[in-house]
């Protein structure tokens, strides 16, 4: 079974044509690959379908634009896949 | 459909929330200076704004969805796809489908069907946003009456 993060930067990749080699668990999604936000609706749509999940975008950007968190924490993609878990053991909760 | 005003339906007739479906009717009106350029001697409904009437079904269907919480804005178009011609005077039947409502946005599949025809169809992606301001939420507000807009059954769903 395929990890979390490969699933996702496969998402990723086809999503936005970006080199499967090229993205990495420490690659940040907006500063390392350069995915803007419209581009991200697009990924987070397929990591919903693909996940069975809603990804909280809007707490998150509120947060950051807060100051109660950086992009680091949600758009590095270990980061990211980490937060995935989370919600998937969540719904399974 | 009054295409100076940018409103290109007339009338929501079904909002089923359980089914996450709408359903729209509208007129292309039979003159419009709009049919002058497009085309001379030749007049059709220009696709673009066969989409915008697309994007506008499935906008409602989204503020219904989101309990008009939140402004649906046009972000992407995929599969877009103009089936056949659609004249002045034609009677439309538009139609949408939620496919995803996500956090911050949501994908819609649209279609308008002219005398039972299929022509065209798209995948529609929209941002989510809190209404700008309270007057264009009362705008809104005003349209969802003009389009009877079934304010009711958001109670209900």
């Amino acid at each position: 079974m395929p990890s979390t993060f490969e699933i996702v930067a496969n998402i990723i990749s086809e999503t936005c044509d970006i080199p499967r080699d090229t993205i990495k668990p420490e690659s940040h999604a907006i500063n390392d690959l350069g995915i803007d936000s419209l581009d991200f609706l697009d990924i987070a749509f397929a990591i919903d379908k693909a996940f069975g999940i809603k990804m909280p975008l809007e707490q998150w950007t509120q947060e950051v634009n807060d100051g109660k968190a950086t992009t680091d924490q949600y758009f590095q993609l270990n980061n990211l896949c980490t937060r995935i878990d989370e919600l998937v053991a969540a719904k399974g909760a | 459909m009054r295409l100076e005003y940018f409103q290109l339906i007339d009338r929501i007739v079904d909002l089923d929330l359980a089914q996450q479906t709408i359903c729209a009717e509208a007129r292309v009106p039979s003159t419009s200076t709009i049919f002058e350029g497009h085309f001379p001697g030749y007049p059709l409904m220009p696709g673009v704004l066969l989409i915008e009437a697309m994007a506008q079904t499935s906008g409602w269907l989204v503020i219904a969805v989101t309990k008009f919480s939140r402004m649906p804005f046009f972000a992407a178009l995929k599969e877009a796809k103009l089936r056949s011609f659609v004249h002045p005077g034609q009677s439309l039947s538009l139609s949408a489908k939620l496919l995803h409502e996500g956090s911050g946005y949501a994908v819609t599949k649209a279609e308008i069907r002219c005398d039972g025809k299929l022509a065209c169809n798209a995948e529609i992606t929209f941002r989510l946003v809190e209404f700008p301001n309270p007057e264009f939420r009362a705008s809104m507000e005003k349209m969802a009456a003009i389009l009877e807009f079934p304010v009711g059954a958001l109670a209900h769903g």
